[in-house]
């Protein structure tokens, strides 16, 4: 599962070998990410979002079991419970503040580390499995964070609620049993709001699973790196510790400090006022939208205004949407081109950049009212959207011409320093 | 992680590092104030996820009671909540009185005089919390019938612990006297219990 030069675990002192006999939990740490995981040593700040994304769950995690004693999962007092968070908790609004503001952080940073991923291509052989693991967390982060969302029990959580399970009202002939069986209704209330709760609580644990999946996927090939060419021996690796631990040190405090910034000056920033209104069953907001992490797929879901073929809009609404997510599944395969990294591939960078603007355009008209020059805008972007993963990505990885790989790690870093491996020998004797 | 067989450890200068050249090292510095920096960081981080569990305003708002004396007969008690633990208020007769005054501080496990108990020129009403002071179970013997053990004060049910009309304990497990609340008279008949 490693290199063969990887260092090998030799426990310190004698507890510690006394440990390690019986239960190797110190040499599995020393393993992944101590010193005896070698790491490509050209990796770019980039590849730091990865642990940033395991710090922002554990934030998560712990201000949100924090924050669950002192939350009560009832439609009348639920509302009341955030309030007495704010207000009466020591520290209650601090650690509110925190939940909702990591969540944003949470996305920002995976975002970015699935960007990455896309860029450097780190979702092909042999990492597919690393990449199939990771949409999978992807989603489960969506699911937990919509169900977060609704437990303020404000305006915005309970039309949200509303709007989401009604995507599976879209399904033919038991569409609408299906959702008012998952809302334990016919319209959000109080059995809803704790079946959100229980699973609000219990996903992000099974995140934690999938995530130990991901990495142990990940530490099977070895981290992917900028030139996305194989290690070829020794000298193309460092351990992780200290060379990675320090800079993902240096990450983390930057990372930190983004949220912080946010935190403690415009916490309310991300969200939407109209949640800090209590639930209405009778009174819809004038302007409905998800929080920011969702809107490019909201932008999808609202760009079917039509019934098209035999389907109806709203079924394909919700088909476009969650394909749009599915899609990623199949990338791997999609795009065939044997060269991983961006930085060699001229055209497909090209269109990544168009990729990145077309998915922020989406999410500026998922953000924005459904006025009619936002939805065509919308559909155009979304058309888009599909147009580069099922059209654009199979032409481009079988006609494009790629810039000339270096012959290996140690070589692109030594050329981009300005020597030769020839330099590096002389210099080491 | 420079080593004999790896002269220059990959990313940094080929210029030999003289490492006796700087003391302490500059590394070890850097090290060293970076680690100090994450850990006074994580404890201001763990102070306010420890302190969320101690009372919330809500609660500390809830920390006083006001008790109107002036519908208490001589010899009745009644039980209150201050804090939400049961508060005994008990009008003392002057028999029970002069029994508190009676008993030698040599036989008492938790040596105070009513006096100590009770507020100047105010002997007569005694304030407790009526939680044991073994495990917290309620003592009996605040509402009329209830039994009120060998010294006629209370009696905890749970364990057996008796104690004494000025509510001192006199035989039992229960190492303490029942607890007697920071209180005050604000007027001749209203007492306010916490501050």
């Amino acid at each position: 599962m490693s290199f063969p030069w990887a260092n090998q675990y030799q426990p310190k002192n004698p507890v510690m070998r006394w440990v390690d006999e019986r239960l190797p939990l110190p040499r599995l740490v020393y393993n992944a990410v101590g010193a005896g995981y070698p790491v490509p040593r050209n990796l770019n700040y980039f590849w730091n979002f990865g642990v940033l994304a395991g710090v922002a769950l554990t934030i998560q995690i712990v201000t949100g079991i924090v924050l669950a004693m002192h939350y009560a999962a009832n439609a009348d007092i639920a509302f009341l419970s955030v309030e007495h968070i704010m207000r009466d908790v020591n520290a209650g609004w601090l650690l509110r503040y925190a939940h909702a503001t990591g969540a944003s952080m949470f996305f920002i940073v995976v975002y970015i580390h699935i960007f990455r991923g896309l860029y450097y291509g780190s979702y092909k052989a042999p990492r597919e499995m690393v990449w199939l693991l990771g949409v999978v967390i992807f989603l489960l982060m969506m699911a937990t964070a919509f169900m977060g969302y609704v437990l303020p029990w404000g305006q915005m959580s309970f039309w949200g609620a509303q709007v989401i399970t009604g995507f599976f009202s879209a399904i033919p002939v038991v569409g609408e049993s299906v959702r008012v069986w998952l809302l334990g209704g016919f319209a959000p209330g109080d059995a809803s709001l704790n079946r959100f709760f229980s699973l609000h609580y219990l996903l992000p644990f099974v995140i934690a699973g999938v995530i130990i999946l991901h990495i142990w996927a990940l530490h099977i090939p070895g981290s992917s790196n900028p030139t996305g060419v194989d290690v070829k021996g020794e000298q193309d690796t460092v351990p992780f510790h200290p060379y990675y631990t320090a800079k993902d040190g240096v990450g983390v405090g930057v990372f930190l400090l983004v949220f912080a910034v946010i935190l403690f000056f415009a916490p309310n920033y991300l969200g939407h006022s109209d949640n800090y209104i209590p639930a209405n069953p009778l009174s819809t907001p004038a302007h409905i939208v998800p929080e920011w992490y969702f809107w490019p797929f909201y932008a999808i879901l609202r760009a079917f205004t039509f019934n098209f073929l035999w389907i109806p809009a709203k079924l394909w609404g919700v088909l476009a949407m969650f394909a749009s997510i599915l899609l990623l599944f199949f990338l791997p395969w999609i795009d065939s081109s044997p060269v991983r990294s961006g930085k060699y591939r001229p055209t497909f960078r090209i269109f990544f950049g168009i990729l990145i603007l077309d998915i922020l355009v989406l999410g500026w008209c998922g953000g924005s009212p459904a006025t009619p020059g936002y939805v065509i805008t919308g559909q155009i972007a979304a058309i888009y959207y599909f147009a580069h993963f099922l059209i654009i990505l199979p032409i481009i990885s079988r006609t494009e011409r790629p810039r000339p790989l270096p012959n290996s790690i140690t070589e692109a870093v030594l050329a981009k320093k300005g020597g030769s491996p020839a330099d590096s020998t002389l210099a080491a004797e | 992680m420079a080593s004999a067989d790896n002269a220059i450890p990959p990313g940094e200068s080929p210029e030999p590092y003289l490492e006796e050249a700087h003391d302490p090292r500059r590394r070890d510095f850097i090290n060293v104030a970076a680690v100090a920096f994450a850990g006074v960081g994580a404890g201001v981080v763990v102070l306010p996820l420890v302190n969320q569990m101690s009372p919330s305003a809500d609660v500390l708002a809830l920390s006083t009671t006001e008790v109107d004396l002036s519908k208490i007969a001589e010899g009745q008690a009644v039980t209150t909540t201050f804090r939400s633990q049961p508060l005994f208020v008990r009008y003392l007769t002057a028999k029970e009185i002069a029994e508190a005054d009676a008993v030698p501080m040599s036989d008492l496990r938790d040596p105070e005089t009513l006096e100590q108990r009770t507020k100047e020129g105010h002997k007569n009403w005694l304030i407790t919390i009526g939680v044991c002071t073994h495990l917290g179970c309620v003592p009996l013997g605040n509402k009329e019938g209830e039994p009120r053990g060998e010294y006629g004060g209370y009696f905890c049910p749970c364990h057996g612990s008796q104690y004494d009309t000025a509510a001192r304990i006199r035989k039992g497990p229960a190492p303490t006297n029942l607890p007697v609340p920071e209180y005050a008279f604000t007027s001749d008949t209203i007492v306010k219990v916490g501050s």
